[in-house]
């Protein structure tokens, strides 16, 4: 090989040395003072929406969520309230100890799970469907009563293996566009994408109503977006996968106060 | 279902100008997407909003095909003696919902 060719190869591979170098800066998880809320990113405007209880949207899930929670239902003609009494006391903070192990399982479940096996396991009714109104309403309404509270996630042994594999999920490059959640979410949230804030993937807010989608949706729902937006296969509502990564996420957000039903572009 | 969220200062002093907020629920589907097959989703809207104090009309407005899902509208009146505030909406495919509130005012 001619000298040239030498010097070639050594630019070449120094080049492609800074090129993996830049491309695999291990994102480093933020301390707790920088950690933002989506909340920090919003105008003016849309904080406000959030904030008044008569104008934020996700109030009227929150108010079907009441309603369901005294209905009798199932072949046990049993109401929530009759087990659990006044949610407004016994389900204060529960939303922010989501996902959490369940026994039976032996595995973590969202709060939605948990509302389900609930459903079909003592008032004998059959599940909600995943990201149904029902469901959606019923996980607004015991999330409205964790707001102000801090995320507190426990990740004991049992969890141990599922908050690792959600991490791994988080910080895996994935779909076409090869992005990882991290890569986004650690080391751009100051920048923007499409005029839109990055954001830090702080799920605070969850279930949320998004201007967007007119509507209320799940994190998984939102989840769902940022995997078809880097051209990822999307994960099925409560699919493990799904469950892991929220799992993290919580974990990755704990201390932070619970906003349900929070509002968002 | 809860399908409206009221918003009515339960007290007031006579004269005083008071807010009232209300949000319905309802999709607003302006009828010009398609589905993915291409075929037309028809129009749903909310095409009227009336609200009434003590019988008396004080707010309406009408609505457009362009005004978002859920639809909040805020308003102001005079606090005139108490009584009851009733809000109607109106809406393609016989919407209607109806709503009341009370306000008491010395």
């Amino acid at each position: 090989m001619s000298a040239f060719g030498h010097q070639r190869l050594a630019v070449l591979s120094l080049c492609l040395a800074v090129w993996l170098l830049a491309r695999q800066a291990p994102a480093t998880e933020l301390p707790a003072p920088e950690r933002r809320s989506g909340y920090d990113f919003m105008s003016r405007e849309t904080r406000a929406m959030q904030d008044d209880d008569t104008a934020n949207p996700g109030m009227l899930w929150v108010k079907d969520g009441e309603a369901l929670w005294n209905t009798k239902a199932g072949e046990a003609s049993l109401a929530c309230s009759d087990c659990h009494g006044d949610a407004r006391v016994s389900m204060k903070g529960v939303a922010a100890r989501y996902p959490a192990i369940d026994a039976a399982l032996a595995r973590p479940v969202t709060l939605e799970q948990r509302i389900n096996i609930c459903r079909t396991g003592q008032q004998k009714a059959p599940a909600f469907a995943l990201e149904g109104a029902n469901l959606l309403a019923l996980s607004a309404y015991l999330g409205r009563q964790s707001r102000g509270l801090p995320i507190e996630v426990v990740i004991d042994e049992h969890g141990k293996p599922f908050f690792e594999a959600g991490r791994e999920i988080f910080y895996r490059r994935q779909g076409q566009l090869n992005l990882s959640c991290a890569e986004c979410h650690e080391d751009h949230w100051d920048k923007r994408l499409a005029g839109n804030p990055v954001t830090q993937a702080n799920p605070t807010g969850y279930p949320l109503y998004r201007l967007e989608w007119q509507g209320l949706g799940s994190l998984e729902r939102r989840l769902r977006n940022c995997l078809a937006g880097t051209r990822t296969q999307v994960y099925d509502f409560g699919s493990p996968e799904f469950v892991d990564l929220e799992l993290f996420l919580m974990w990755r957000a704990r201390g932070m106060k619970i906003e349900t039903p929070a509002v968002r572009p | 279902m809860a399908r409206a969220l009221i918003m009515v200062p339960a007290t007031a002093r006579r004269g005083e100008i008071v807010e009232i907020k209300a949000t319905v629920a309802h999709p607003m589907e302006s009828g010009f997407r398609h589905t993915q097959l291409g075929t037309l989703i028809p129009r749903d809207i909310v095409t009227q909003f009336v609200c009434t104090y003590n019988g008396v009309e004080v707010f309406s407005a009408e609505f457009f095909p362009a005004i978002s899902a859920n639809p909040f509208i805020s308003f102001s009146t005079v606090a005139t003696e108490s009584g009851t505030l009733v809000f109607n909406w109106i809406g393609d495919n016989g919407f209607s919902v109806t709503e009341s509130a009370a306000i008491s005012v010395s």
